[in-house]
């Protein structure tokens, strides 16, 4: 393991994404990538009384289901990396609190995802922990509850705003394994260019996911066209195309490999989600469920997966404060 | 494209880039749909006085009326539609009033029915009525003054 | 039926069109300032009130009817009016007991019926 540049970590003996899973809401369910999903759910409740319980079962169960699916002992995992939106992260600590591994609960808002994979893999790699586990989750109902007007509100949602994801992404790492490997990390700084408008997340963000990407290239000396597929987290249509225009501005050229899960996750038109999807959940499940598969059948070889959070909360936007976004990076290779 | 260093350059670079409200269609719904709650409270109210109520029980009727169709079609999950496709159409008129004091009490029913419906009932209405409330009160102080501009 | 021929259809015409134009203005607030809803309705509220303790809003309401009594601008209105009238016979007191009484089946229904919906529904996702 060691540093390059300025704040990149690359490993000696990268470890391995072992396995992963995926459960989501009725509403991704109906989106383009349903068939990838480990479970979709039909109802918002899965049987529990309050959103905050349907999102903390649905992340448990996701657990179970990604160490089941990975074929290695519960006891075996050394390590459990969680986080989630809800205040205090309580969706990942009630819904963890029977698991009986130790646990690190992170809150990257909706960067956590990469934030625990980039956590887990120095622990694997510097020979603290063998296996690990990371997952998120968020929750639609649950997030407008918190950060915005309860869901019987008769208001509109104007066109730059985004749509949650309910769901949950898990993923176990290993420090030995055929791959996909985790060959190096590019955790993010804070990044903050005055944007206040909580309808516009997408737009906060993207600056900070154009930092984490240009000291990306400059610390490993890559080139865009070094990877298979760049994905972005939840910037959507609008932080998409702002991205990819700053980065064009800084001499890097992304337009053709360039994905946002935001954008993948839903179908525009037809569910009327505006500006796409957003919510820890969203890079979570599209890694864990359509990318993970793609490396492994080897459709694609090298991705630099880059989650990108706005970090706020409802207290702060209501004082008028701006829109702080992180962005963290890491690349995966076979 | 040049790139962009400040603030302010990217606050205007946003603001371009990210779509307008589509503010003709939107301003078409709202007026018929507001239009049309207001008709239906002309139609009560004048009913009201057809059968000999006087104008100031008939305008309390309408509203308690509206109001609790409001409160009905919101507990039927029907309200937040009409208000996505209306808009202001339904939150100005008295029934956006209701929506937003029935909402939050079905919402924080989880939290219990003292501290969840009770507490939480207000929370996007109370302003209205610390507002309205205490507009009226500065105004009847203002026209006990005798030399009054009212 | 006798009340269907004594509706006044010209009168319905005026509070459809300035009931629509009132809520036509809390549209362009949305669209353009990104207020949020609660904010739109104290502008409303305050704003009714102020033309209505300037004598100004029951002229509205006299052309419009419940055009301009069931937008909010006509609960704030009601608030002053309220207000305005007890203060003739009970004085300063009257600005304090004013408003909220001529409002107050209102407030309650909200209220009332706020609970029962509340024990009677569960929250649902909005579907689209």
């Amino acid at each position: 393991m060691k540093r390059v540049g300025t704040q990149t970590i690359t490993f000696d003996n990268p470890p391995t994404i072992l396995e992963t899973s995926s459960i989501v809401g009725p509403k991704e369910s109906q989106g383009p990538l349903a068939k990838y999903f480990d479970q979709c759910l039909d109802d918002e409740f899965w049987g529990e009384k309050t959103w905050e319980k349907a999102e903390s079962k649905i992340i448990k169960e996701n657990v179970n289901s990604v160490i089941a699916k990975s074929g290695i002992a519960s006891t075996d995992i050394d390590f459990c990396f969680a986080g989630d939106l809800l205040n205090q992260c309580i969706s990942s600590s009630f819904g963890l609190r029977e698991i009986n591994i130790p646990f690190f609960g992170i809150f990257g808002a909706c960067s956590t995802f990469v934030e625990s994979m980039c956590l887990a893999s120095v622990f694997i790699e510097s020979g603290g922990a063998s296996n690990a586990l990371c997952a998120t989750s968020s929750h639609f109902c649950s997030a407008e509850k918190q950060f915005r007007f309860p869901l019987e509100l008769g208001n509109q949602r104007p066109p730059s705003s985004q749509w949650t994801v309910t769901g949950s992404g898990a993923v176990i790492l290993t420090f030995s394994g055929t791959g996909p490997y985790i060959t190096c990390i590019t955790p993010g700084k804070i990044v903050d260019m005055g944007i206040k408008d909580a309808n516009n997340m997408g737009a906060a963000m993207a600056p900070a996911a154009l930092d984490t990407l240009i000291t990306h290239f400059r610390d490993t000396g890559r080139k865009p066209s070094y990877y298979d597929a760049i994905i972005t987290g939840d910037l959507g249509y609008i932080g998409k195309e702002i991205l990819t225009e700053l980065a064009e501005t800084k001499g890097y050229n992304i337009k053709n490999n360039y994905e946002d899960c935001g954008v993948l996750i839903f179908d525009k038109e037809n569910q009327d989600t505006h500006s796409g999807g957003s919510g820890c959940a969203c890079i979570g499940t599209v890694f864990s469920g359509y990318y993970f598969k793609q490396l492994k059948e080897k459709k694609l070889n090298k991705i630099l997966l880059i989650a990108t959070g706005a970090l706020m909360n409802s207290t702060s936007s209501q004082q008028g404060e701006s829109i702080p976004g992180i962005a963290h990076a890491i690349a995966i290779e076979n | 494209m040049k790139p962009i260093e400040t603030k302010q350059e990217y606050s205007n670079y946003v603001d371009q880039k990210s779509p307008n409200s589509p503010i003709l269609k939107n301003c078409f719904n709202a007026f018929w749909v507001g239009g049309l709650i207001c008709t239906i409270g002309q139609i009560i109210f004048d009913f009201c006085t057809f059968k000999g109520a006087d104008e100031t029980s008939a305008s309390t009727i309408v509203s308690i009326i509206l109001i609790g169709i409001s409160a009905l079609l919101t507990g039927l999950n029907i309200f937040n539609k009409i208000g996505k496709f209306a808009g202001a159409g339904s939150l100005v008129p008295i029934t956006g009033f209701a929506n937003s004091i029935v909402s939050p009490a079905i919402e924080y029913k989880s939290e219990g029915y003292i501290m969840g419906v009770g507490g939480k009932m207000f929370t996007v209405a109370g302003p209205v009525l610390v507002f309205g409330i205490s507009t009226s009160v500065l105004i009847g102080i203002l026209g006990t003054v005798p030399i009054s501009f009212f | 039926m006798d009340f269907i021929q004594s509706i006044d259809f010209l009168q319905l015409i005026k509070c459809f069109i300035v009931g629509g134009l009132i809520c036509i203005i809390g549209q362009i607030l949305i669209d353009k300032t990104k207020l949020t809803p609660a904010r739109i309705l104290v502008i409303f509220v305050t704003t009714g009130a102020i033309l209505g303790g300037l004598g100004i809003y029951k002229y509205i309401i006299d052309f419009a009817g419940c055009g301009a009594t069931v937008p909010l601008t006509g609960f704030g209105a009601n608030l002053a009016k309220g207000a305005l009238t007890e203060i003739k016979d009970s004085g300063i007191l009257g600005a304090f007991t004013g408003g909220v009484r001529a409002s107050a089946g209102g407030i309650a229904a909200a209220i009332v019926f706020g609970y029962i919906a509340s024990l009677i529904s569960k929250p649902k996702i909005k579907k689209q």
